[in-house]
């Protein structure tokens, strides 16, 4: 064999019970990036999806989310291709710096009824629809990890954490999930 | 739990995604290399930690990342406001400072935790 194989750490792993789904979510490409406003503007033009500028907001379009983390600060997910590095290592001569975290972090989905007690067990946030509404996202904490948290739907989460930290966090997820 | 107003974020978040950061408004001196030892003790050293209405640093390291800065009562723990670095010391005003304040004096909350033991003899073991 060439190459090394790459093992996503949450591999095999599935959850059901209790009104709650647990699932790992496969690889995908992840960009931490950094620029001005003016800049973001045009990279998200490039990108095709109009990065957000609204605290804690999130944008989806054509299989990428620009997720808003901090005044000059997204995180970008999409297909594992390379595609969004790619885009914006051509555009030119802005400024601007972009990390590719794609194999930092991990992600789990957490659907159903009982999702958002279940991310309560571990996340301080108030998650109800008014206070964490639909495209919603933002850094937090779950239990001892950092993890950005992401609502998709009314009752389905993307929690994105470090690889490291994610034994930790599914095993917490899974705990307060049997016990919802 | 507490909840700090981030001015960044623009809402209320749980205190467990801050982290405090020391005194604000200290200007770092531009001339370094120049200054004298008990002027860079003072600088770098000496703080106010008044008890009472404090102006703060302080991190949203688990949100937004930003450092801003607050004013409150390190007694009642309450916060008068939250601005983004850089903006001006805000002048407070009399209500402002009343609206922080701790219970007066003598009601519990406003006691130390530890008090010397009172020894009655009785009635001490539940
Ligand atoms: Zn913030």
């Amino acid at each position: 064999m060439d190459n090394a194989m790459r093992i996503n750490p949450l591999d095999e792993r599935m959850f059901g019970g209790n009104g709650v789904s647990l699932a790992p979510v496969g690889p995908r490409e992840r960009i931490s990036l950094r620029a001005d406003e003016k800049t973001a503007k045009a990279l998200g033009k490039a990108l095709g999806v109009d990065l957000p500028f609204k605290p804690g907001s999130a944008v989806s379009k054509g299989g990428k989310t620009a997720l808003w983390i901090g005044p000059d600060e997204w995180l970008l997910i999409g297909p594992d291709n390379g595609s969004i590095s790619t885009t914006l290592s051509q555009t030119g001569k802005q400024v601007f710096s972009i990390a590719d975290i794609s194999h930092r972090n991990t992600a789990v989905t957490i659907t159903g009824p009982n999702s958002t007690a279940v991310l309560n067990s571990g996340c301080p946030r108030d998650l109800s629809l008014a206070a964490f509404p639909v495209k919603s996202c933002s850094r937090t904490v779950f239990g001892k990890a950092e993890v950005v948290l992401w609502r998709i739907r009314k009752e389905e989460f993307h929690l994105e954490c470090w690889r490291s930290f994610s034994d930790y966090v599914w095993k917490y997820l899974a705990d307060a999930a049997r016990s919802a | 739990m507490l909840l700090v107003h981030c001015p960044y974020c623009e809402e209320e978040r749980p205190e467990l995604e801050f982290a405090g950061a020391g005194e604000a408004h200290i200007a770092r001196p531009a001339n370094m290399a120049d200054i004298s030892d008990e002027e860079f003790e003072k600088f770098f050293f000496i703080r106010e930690n008044q008890k009472g209405i404090v102006f703060e640093r302080w991190r949203h390291i688990h949100g937004c990342g930003r450092f801003f800065n607050a004013v409150r009562n390190s007694v009642s723990d309450k916060f008068i406001k939250t601005y983004k670095a850089g903006e001006k010391k805000p002048k407070l005003t009399k209500a402002e400072i009343a609206s922080v304040l701790p219970p007066a004096k003598g009601t519990p909350a406003n006691e130390p935790i530890h008090t010397a033991p009172t020894t009655t003899g009785k009635g001490d073991a539940k």
